[in-house]
């Protein structure tokens, strides 16, 4: 992309002058991020604003499921292989960079494919892998199983995690608890899913929707195709990462995916339990499935007191409305996942719009 | 404050910086433990600069250099950056049992090296062996002295001023990720690791006056010593990404693992915030010394944002640096 | 939600690839893309090729946005 595309759309996003108020949900934590880190969001004009969605693995992870992999990592002692998003999310009564600091072995990996590797390279020590993230992850996830089967590795495990996005974007459209006139949607969840997958916003609910890509242009495209899709009162589902992103997807990802995981009701953090919208292991590789593998009974799972993730998450309030906000809750000592995770929409608030 | 060290506190970045005000400066009195890069200290005659600081890398060894031009290398560089001539140098070591001969021997080779083409001397030392387990093979504790030959006047930094780096940012921090990543390179990447003390000379023998402020910026890179500058001032510091000298490969091991170079380690790279009509003719002198080729002007002082600092990005649109919190991990969102 | 970068294919090695950008090189796991060849442009999220880059549509992308532009200014 040339740079006096870049100018002409920083210009056009600049100058555009909004007849009332809009309120775009960005669904990615990618997003929320590239928004700040790219300058984009300081363009924005008067009136138009930016929503977060439930769009970061992290944030959306229910306490639950970090404390069972702590209960794990405790009781059965194995390496606890994870995404470095996971270090510092607070979990009921600890987080995994405190645990780590008590002696428990946790590493992190940039691949689930550096944990199988872990695992081979040290068979009498059981490797389990957090197997966190969406649509883009899962299939790699789901791959590495397959993987540690065919190479016959014994000592590998994953713990599923793994959440959908669409069934989340309907949830959220059907509590209708926030005035949302368009969404920006997830660029490679979309390069997997396709942008078919998005259909139903602009179709049953009668929202525009824009699939844009990472870049300061995509970004700043796609806001400009989103707006004026709104001020023509056209819901279309637009695909503006034609370059990445197909109708249908990958569909090898998607049924490899699918081979491994089944698709299951899954609880969200703040948001409650969605249908359909979370994977577990499927029992043909149970032998892979850290939860039957490594029976534990986690503490009962509980909330920090005053933290208003869940209601963020649903785009209700933004950071500086939450109490905790920049004083018990900070990027130092996070209370909530939205302030841990770089994707965080506290995170990225605190650190990239004015404190 | 968490009851426990983690890895934060070492990270450079506010964990560290709370629990050295807190915990330790609240001890040993705010007035006698200087937070500079080293002490200055008054003797009867001339000032001297008194420096200490640890060095635990893994991997010891790493491409362009090792844990001893490290060790070496950043203590002259913390002399160097308050304007002393470095002289003399300690080394502690801490070995692991089970160390191999042949490793410590390169690694007190590459010091020798180091310390005799930065013109200082290794004079005292110590050497403790740990039963194994107990350290990462080696780590190395550095002391350094140095003497300021002038008085150090340094003026207060004021809107308009301009910020100088000596060369690309983030290489050798993104060489060590890179390392335990298993990212290779098709035309490599190298830890910058140098003594500047040479370069600084030839700064601030020409510029005496009108260099405000200098530090390597060593853990947390250029933005936290960007946010050390500006905390609780009246002007801002800010930066035009498109004057950042970043290397295409550390480009690309920071879009693959999620890393922001700006607060990457730099080992042989000094940060100048100078006069802004002596800006020019410093880059021109900095850029004659084999450690300042590509040195740049990379922002300025001004009053935007108060008390912190921003980068202009090639769009135009302006981000804030926040205060790191602790040390940045490949992430997948 | 998904870091992922455009990388090229410079090797293939049985279910793994090597892929680079900007002069760093990686492993990469073909098993969600197994028909990629070498010089294939594609995007890599956490070791995984998870599409190929379509190198049509990115040339593209100035003219079609630019023409888009123009029609957003029609009231």
């Amino acid at each position: 992309m040339t740079r006096e595309l870049d100018k002409k759309l920083a210009a056009r996003l600049k100058g555009l002058n909004l007849d009332g108020e809009i309120r775009v949900m960005e669904v990615c934590g990618t997003h929320t991020t590239e928004f700040f880190r790219t300058g984009v969001k300081d363009l924005f004009p008067h009136g138009l604003s930016l929503i977060d969605g439930p769009g970061c693995p992290v944030c959306v992870t229910p306490n639950e499921y970090l404390d069972r992999a702590i209960e794990i990592g405790r009781s059965h002692g194995p390496v606890i292989a994870t995404f470095g998003d996971m270090l510092k999310v607070p979990s009921s009564y600890s987080s995994l960079a405190k645990e780590k600091a008590e002696g428990m072995d946790v590493r992190v990996v940039y691949s689930p494919v550096n944990a199988l590797d872990m695992a081979a390279e040290d068979p009498g020590r059981e490797v389990v892998f957090l197997s966190v993230g969406f649509e883009t992850t899962a299939p790699a996830e789901a791959a590495t199983v397959l993987e540690a089967r065919k190479r016959g590795i014994k000592n590998f495990s994953i713990m599923p995690g793994n959440k959908l996005t669409p069934p989340a974007v309907d949830a959220i459209l059907r509590a209708g608890e926030v005035k949302i006139d368009g969404f920006i949607l997830p660029g490679h969840v979309s390069a997997v899913i396709g942008a078919a997958a998005w259909r139903f916003i602009s179709e049953s609910h009668g929202r525009p929707c824009v699939v844009a890509g990472f870049d300061a242009p995509d970004l700043m495209m796609g806001v400009l195709s989103l707006t004026d899709l709104i001020r023509r009162g056209k819901s279309e589902t637009v695909n503006r990462y034609t370059r990445v992103v197909r109708e249908a997807g990958n569909r090898t990802a998607v049924d490899l995916m699918n081979r491994v995981f089944l698709t299951t009701d899954s609880h969200w953090r703040g948001i409650g339990v969605i249908p359909a919208s979370g994977l577990e292991v499927r029992n043909e590789f149970a032998e892979f499935d850290a939860v039957s593998k490594f029976p534990v009974t986690p503490p009962p799972p509980k909330e920090a007191k005053g933290c208003r993730c869940g209601e963020l998450l649903r785009g209700l309030i933004t950071p500086p409305e939450c109490a905790l906000y920049g004083r018990a809750c900070t990027p130092e000592e996070p209370v909530g996942p939205c302030m841990v995770s770089m994707e965080g929409p506290c995170a990225a608030y605190y650190k990239y719009g004015r404190g | 404050m968490s009851k426990k060290i983690v890895a934060g506190h070492g990270s450079g970045g506010k964990l560290m910086n709370d629990m050295i005000e807190k915990v330790i400066r609240a001890r040993f009195g705010r007035d006698i433990l200087q937070l500079d890069d080293a002490a200055v200290l008054p003797t009867g005659g001339a000032d001297i600069a008194f420096t200490t600081d640890t060095f635990t890398i893994t991997p010891i060894f790493f491409p362009g250099g090792d844990i001893g031009t490290l060790a070496v290398n950043g203590t002259v560089n913390d002399l160097a950056v308050m304007g002393s001539r470095p002289l003399y140098i300690s080394c502690a070591l801490i070995l692991e049992e089970g160390l191999e001969l042949g490793d410590l021997e390169r690694i007190l080779d590459s010091m020798k090296s180091e310390a005799d083409r930065a013109g200082v001397k290794i004079v005292t030392g110590d050497t403790k062996v740990v039963p194994a387990g107990k350290a990462d093979r080696i780590f190395i504790n550095t002391s350094g002295i140095g003497v300021f030959d002038a008085k150090v006047s340094r003026g207060d930094i004021v809107p308009g001023d301009k910020i100088i780096v000596n060369g690309t940012i983030g290489d050798h921090g993104m060489a060590i990720m890179a390392l335990r990543n298993n990212l290779s390179f098709s035309r490599g990447l190298q830890s910058d690791c140098a003594h500047l003390n040479h370069m600084i000379g030839a700064v601030t023998g020409r510029f005496p006056e009108s260099v405000k402020f200098m530090r390597d910026p060593t853990r947390g890179g250029v933005a936290s010593v960007l946010n050390e500058i500006v905390q609780g001032k009246p002007f801002s510091a800010r930066l035009f990404e498109d004057a950042l000298p970043v290397r295409d490969e550390v480009k690309g091991v920071c879009s693959i693992l999620g890393i922001d170079a700006l607060y990457a380690a730099n080992e042989g790279k000094a940060l100048f915030i100078v006069r802004a009509e002596d800006a020019e003719p410093i880059v021109r002198i900095l850029k004659e010394t084999p450690e300042g080729k590509e040195a740049a002007i990379i922002g300025d002082i001004n009053k935007e944002f108060p008390g912190r600092a921003y980068v202009e990005t090639t769009i135009g649109g302006r981000r804030i640096l926040p205060l790191l919190t602790e040390e940045q991990l490949p992430r997948i969102c | 939600m998904c870091l992922a970068v455009p990388m090229t294919i410079t090797r293939i090695e049985g279910g793994r690839a090597v892929a680079e950008a900007r002069g760093v090189e990686t492993t990469v796991d073909i098993s969600l893309m197994p028909d990629i060849k070498i010089n294939d442009r594609v995007i890599v999220h956490a070791g995984f090729i998870i599409e190929k880059l379509d190198e049509q549509a990115a040339r593209e992308i100035d003219e079609v946005w630019d023409k888009y532009l123009e029609e957003m200014d029609r009231p």
